[in-house]
């Protein structure tokens, strides 16, 4: 591109300007790829949620228990291929800055319901045998260097004092859905009821269910709820898509919160590149001015400040990008699974990129405009 | 042959019919070119002379195609440069004009050698043709060894070496001179009229350029002065002293 020496030159003119104007663009990137990384995150349970599957909460809240014996009343409702219920242990392992959350399952009927989070054969064979068996996700296990045959202490918070509970590390779970949670710890529902003061014992904190038809998910959601209205467990029936959904909303409006951020960064961004194209094209009119008066076309005029903004905005998306890339691996890691995987996802970096550009394109238009609009006489008179 | 009486030959390079230009600067019409005539000739060396807002400049920016006249006609080559469009313009200015500023004019950001070779930039030549020709021009200015100096690191005679060598690097039809003088000491001065000079009578080049300086004037074939917007010839001058006294 024989124009390339021209516009890479006047984009060096200024190496201050330019480095605080591509610095701009960094830092915007880096936040937008950090915000979209924490939406993506706290939306991801949402994003990958079975469409066949209904959560069952107690209708007051989640940590409100629901009495086992439900369970076969809710098998029977037609539409329902396959019912499972966890509780929440809330324990600590070592430190409570290493959370991750841990489960007391249904182990024979876990997997049925929730198949994409495998476990090899063997050692979920284990695990069903070993009243004090565990599986750990490949995530957690990763974090702190576990692995099958480990003996893990983990120390109950809520249900019987300060009391340390061990397990044997069985196996290790992946999940077959990509950014799939696995950061989760798994124990047997048995030792758990075992472990429990009685005022725990015959109570879950929710139930997960397969149903044989999604179209079906209102209707049995209404069913179950309706079975149980006006009991001391009321329940709160819904699609695992608009529970996660909901588990988010506690946090408050994320997303709402995420896109006025990033709104605004970008809007700031946009005066900040729109000032600096403008103070740049203001500068050199009467240099523009000699390239209109020996034969550079108006458009060519714009092209040529459309392009150093597009290069501003290229090169500060990219800076951002890429710092982005190599800090929130790291912001991950010192978040200790509070939050599920932060993935900056190639669809993070595309809708980056693509705004940075756009961003750079609006602010080169109007002084481009303008540039390509002025008369030469006048723009001569500026030399 | 120069003539300001409209009987020029058909076939001039360029001939200027009725020219008027009309500025309106409040509610008040400024009549800054009233009925101009001109013809020139391939390889003649024009001067026009004339005091301060006496429209110099507007008849170079008209003849050049930077500004279009109330009335009247500019035709040169043969092409009528008064009806043409901004981009047929633009475009003719490109083929047809080689500008040479007072302040030279030169980007700074670009050195000696990419300053000349703009105007072939929007020709089809290839890389190494560019290279030719920015050599060739460089050479004739007498600087092909300040070709990667930037404009800062030249003195003014030398930048405007430079933007001769831009303005002749094209081959265009005609070159349009405003005070080219206008910012230099009398020996850089003296080097550039000389430059001006060898460029019309060695390469046979149409030279119209704008003065202040009675000197540098009297060094073209012909002066005009503008008066009431109309030109009018100040004699013929002797044209070859100042050439070959300096040479």
């Amino acid at each position: 591109m024989k124009f390339r020496g021209l516009i890479f030159a006047n984009l060096f003119r200024k190496k201050v300007r330019l480095i605080l104007t591509v610095g701009s663009f960094a830092v915007a990137l880096f936040l937008f790829s950090f915000l979209a990384v924490v939406k993506g995150a706290f939306g991801r349970g949402a994003d990958i949620a079975g469409a066949d599957r209904l959560v069952i909460i107690n209708r007051i809240s989640i940590i409100q228990p629901l009495p086992l014996n439900y369970k076969d009343k809710i098998m029977r409702i037609p539409g329902v291929v396959a019912i499972t219920h966890n509780n929440w242990f809330g324990g600590v392992y070592q430190d409570e800055k290493n959370f991750f959350p841990q489960f007391a399952i249904d182990v024979e009927n876990q997997r049925k319901v929730i198949p994409e989070l495998k476990v090899p054969d063997d050692q979920w064979a284990n695990f069903v045998k070993d009243r004090q068996g565990a599986i750990a996700g490949a995530k957690t296990a990763a974090r702190f260097g576990w692995k099958v045959g480990d003996r893990i202490p983990i120390k109950t918070t809520i249900f019987g004092g300060a009391s340390t509970w061990e397990f044997n590390l069985d196996g290790i779970y992946h999940s077959d859905r990509a950014g799939g949670d696995e950061s989760q710890f798994w124990f047997q529902w048995d030792a758990f009821e075992e472990g429990v003061p009685k005022t725990f014992k015959d109570h879950v904190g929710w139930y997960v269910l397969k149903i044989e038809n999604p179209d079906d998910a209102p209707r049995i959601a209404k069913a179950i709820d309706d079975m149980f209205s006006n009991s001391d467990f009321e329940t709160k029936t819904e699609t695992e898509s608009a529970f996660a959904a909901g588990w988010v909303k506690q946090f408050g409006n994320i997303e709402f919160l995420i896109l006025t951020i990033g709104g605004v960064v970008f809007f700031t961004l946009l005066l900040v590149t729109g000032n600096t194209m403008a103070i740049s094209v203001r500068e050199r009119i009467g240099e523009l001015g000699t390239l209109k008066a020996i034969g550079f076309g108006d458009r060519t005029i714009l092209f040529f400040v459309l392009a150093e903004s597009l290069v501003i905005s290229l090169i500060g998306g990219l800076i951002g990008l890429g710092l982005a890339a190599l800090a929130i691996p790291v912001l991950g890691a010192a978040l200790n699974g509070l939050l599920p995987s932060l993935i900056l996802s190639p669809a993070i970096l595309s809708v980056g990129l693509g705004t940075a550009l756009l961003v750079g394109l609006v602010s080169g238009l109007l002084p481009g405009i303008g540039a390509m609009r002025m008369r030469v006489v006048n723009a001569l008179r500026r030399v | 042959m120069v003539r300001v009486d409209g009987t020029g030959r058909s076939n001039s390079l360029i001939q200027v019919r009725g020219l008027d230009k009309t500025y309106k600067r409040g509610g008040e019409e400024i009549h800054v070119l009233q009925g101009l005539n001109l013809d020139v000739d391939k390889g003649d060396f024009v001067a026009f002379m004339g005091p301060s807002g006496s429209g110099k400049t507007t008849l170079l920016n008209l003849l050049g195609g930077l500004d279009v006249p109330t009335r009247g006609s500019i035709t040169v080559a043969g092409d009528e440069v008064t009806h043409m469009s901004a981009s047929k313009l633009t475009q003719w200015r490109a083929r047809h004009v080689g500008f040479i500023f007072q302040m030279y004019n030169l980007i700074p950001v670009l050195t000696a050698f990419q300053n000349v070779e703009l105007p072939l930039l929007l020709t089809k030549l290839s890389k190494s043709e560019r290279r030719r020709h920015v050599e060739t021009a460089l050479g004739v200015v007498g600087l092909s060894e300040r070709m990667n100096h930037y404009p800062r690191q030249l003195s003014g005679g030398q930048e405007q070496r430079v933007a001769i060598a831009r303005a002749i690097v094209a081959d265009p039809t005609f070159l349009l001179c405003d005070e080219p003088t206008g910012d230099l000491d009398r020996k850089s001065a003296d080097e550039i009229m000389n430059l001006i000079i060898r460029l019309v009578k060695e390469f046979g080049k149409t030279v119209l350029m704008v003065t202040h300086d009675p000197v540098v004037a009297k060094l073209a074939d012909l002066e005009l002065h503008l008066e009431k917007g109309l030109l009018v010839e100040a004699g013929q001058v002797q044209q070859n002293a100042y050439a070959g006294g300096a040479a």
